[in-house]
């Protein structure tokens, strides 16, 4: 984990549900929307993290009921960091194709990685490809709700 | 007319008004039943004049974006057309990232969908 002042932290093991895993992210957004982060800025963590635990459960894991993930969440007041590690055999995230292209543009499948990186600051997978860790820099000083949220630096 | 579970559909001239009931369209489940339904819409009912209204959507995830696909190759393949209306900013920012916009027709409001058929 980088060097920030987690103020918010919440670890889980879930089994291969989706059911389960909405709730930890459910519990995420609340916390987001408690600390006032801009809409624009909890719709990329919500989409971004159902994607990413969609692919731990029903890609890595199979949905098998014996294999688990493992979630990380922390919340600083400038960056919201979450870690996602499946107990499948991984993939090679850099040879995933664009679904972007003409050839693929119909296809009903595999918008999930391309959605992560575009709403997230950062992702990160590990070399196998079964754990990912992704990272959200909260937008710069906006009002939201009424309340002023704290002065964050420009994403670099 | 069938009953919908997930949608809200009505009748404005000869194009069929679809609203989604659903405000956010992410679980599996309830992705498989509007897909059922607008497929239903597109090929048992034959609806040839379709408007898929997003005014009540605030989040939908990649796999209600396939089922859209899917949904746009069956209006098509009857000859039928699709637009939709009404897509919030954020939403709007994941068919374009996608390069969806490209294939759907989209437009800001229903009024506006309407009038381009």
């Amino acid at each position: 984990m980088s060097e920030e002042h987690w103020i918010w932290r919440s670890d889980h093991v879930i089994s291969s549900d989706t059911g389960a895993g909405r709730r930890v992210l459910e519990e995420v957004l609340d916390q987001l929307k408690a600390q006032h982060w801009v809409p624009r800025d909890i719709f990329a963590v919500h989409l971004a993290m159902h994607e990413a635990l969609v692919n731990a459960i029903v890609h890595g894991n199979k949905l098998a009921p014996d294999k688990h993930v493992h979630i990380s969440c922390r919340i600083a007041p400038c960056l919201v960091r979450i870690e996602i590690a499946d107990e499948g055999n991984g993939f090679d995230p850099t040879n995933v194709p664009d679904p972007t292209d003409p050839d693929r543009l119909e296809s009903p499948t595999g918008r999930g990685v391309m959605l992560i990186k575009a709403f997230m600051s950062r992702v990160e997978f590990n070399e196998q490809g079964n754990q990912v860790a992704l990272e959200k820099r909260r937008a710069g000083e906006t009002v939201s709700h009424g309340r002023r949220a704290p002065s964050c630096p420009a994403s670099p | 007319m069938a009953e919908y579970r997930r949608l809200d559909v009505n009748e404005v001239g000869d194009v069929t008004v679809v609203r989604f009931r659903d405000h956010k369209i992410v679980e599996d489940l309830n992705i498989q039943e509007l897909g059922q339904e607008m497929f239903q819409l597109a090929e048992s009912e034959k609806r040839g004049k379709l408007v898929l209204n997003f005014s009540a959507v605030e989040f939908l995830s990649s796999a209600a974006l396939g089922k859209l696909i899917t949904l746009d190759k069956k209006v098509k393949a009857h000859g039928g057309l699709l637009k939709f209306s009404n897509i919030r900013p954020e939403i709007y920012e994941v068919f374009a990232i996608t390069k969806l916009n490209r294939l759907f027709d989209i437009k800001d409001d229903e009024a506006d969908a309407l009038a381009a058929f």
